[in-house]
């Protein structure tokens, strides 16, 4: 005799309840994290410093740095005189909510407010994990082409952020920025989209007056 | 490929489910895996025979219902289903397209003794 169980149960529901648990206690200590996402070698380090660069004395930032293994961008954070803490997944293709709650246990956020959570590069297998942070950043990069959004349509389509990082380049690659730029819209209308050189520092301030903004809509 | 700690969630699920239904096996295991969710369902099967082993669900039969990917196009309304691999209007060609479906995966029904 067999019997049919009805179920309807989410398989990530587990990873989306720890996810609520994060955002909830972020809330609660007035901090905004900001999950970035990009590929490898799109520039995700390299945009969250110069982002905190950019920011000043405006912010108490933190970062959480997610690897597949070594601790070279920890190193790097740590040297701007960030609190940073190093997770290495040992091969997992993305960070998850658990995770990043055991990571939030090891830094210290006396004061914190702005925590930046860098995922594994990676344009796939993060989206469908939520690490809990309130906000969602797409790191993409000119050397990557033009055509990323349409071949990863998810990443874009879930973001709330597009960087679109070493614009010192497109001199001397090939890159439609107009079809670029109309793709990442039609793909997210309410998408909010930077083009910038973390290396020179060119259009950061924009976006740092976004995350500012931000910022103060999360106080109230 | 993140499908081993994703089978695992599977199978927790129907454990749990069938624990509280004070059932002895599990036979079989229905999923809803929308065209949209980026799962693939061959890989699912092949980390299911390696982390069922030993438990109430080994050798149960995994049945995946695929759900369309279901667009709306912003450009001229059309209402279409489309794979992950094809999702621009079928119509006018636009890329102005809003996902209405398809990125559903969660564990319907478990069929138990």
């Amino acid at each position: 005799m067999t019997t049919e169980i009805p179920v309807l149960e989410p398989i990530l529901g587990a990873n989306d309840a720890i996810a609520a648990e994060v955002r909830a206690f972020l809330n609660q200590r007035g901090i905004l994290a900001l999950d970035v996402l990009g590929a490898p070698g799109a520039g995700k380090t390299s945009v969250i410093l110069g982002t905190v660069r950019a920011l000043g004395g405006r912010v108490r930032a933190a970062v959480i740095e997610g690897d597949v293994a070594s601790t070279v961008d920890a190193r790097r954070v740590a040297a701007e005189g960030l609190p940073v803490v190093q997770i290495n997944t040992g091969g997992g293709c993305h960070l998850d909510a658990p995770t990043v709650q055991g990571a939030l246990q090891r830094l210290d956020l006396a004061g914190i407010n702005l925590l930046f959570i860098e995922n594994v590069g990676n344009l796939i297998c993060p989206n469908a994990f939520s690490v809990g942070a309130q906000r969602r950043v797409v790191v993409a990069s000119v050397p990557e082409g033009d055509d990323k959004p349409y071949k990863y349509p998810d990443m874009f389509r879930d973001s709330d952020v597009v960087l679109l990082n070493k614009v010192d380049l497109l001199p001397y690659v090939e890159f439609d920025l107009p079809a670029y730029r109309t793709l990442v819209r039609a793909l997210n209308p309410d998408v909010a989209y930077f083009e910038l050189c973390a290396r020179s520092g060119e259009g950061l301030a924009a976006w740092a007056d976004w995350l500012l903004t931000a910022l103060a809509a999360a106080r109230t | 490929m993140h499908e081993m700690p994703i089978t695992q969630s599977v199978l927790e699920i129907a454990l749990r489910h069938a624990q509280q239904a004070g059932a002895q096996r599990i036979l079989r295991i229905t999923m809803r895996v929308g065209e949209l969710s980026g799962i693939v369902p061959d890989s699912i099967q092949f980390y299911f025979d390696f982390v069922s082993r030993e438990t109430m669900a080994e050798g149960a039969e995994l049945v995946f219902n695929r759900l369309p990917g279901r667009f709306r196009c912003r450009d001229c309304n059309t209402e279409y289903e489309a794979s992950r691999d094809d999702w621009l209007c079928p119509q006018c060609h636009g890329v102005q397209v809003e996902v209405l479906g398809g990125r559903e995966f969660e564990v319907e029904s478990i069929e138990v003794t």
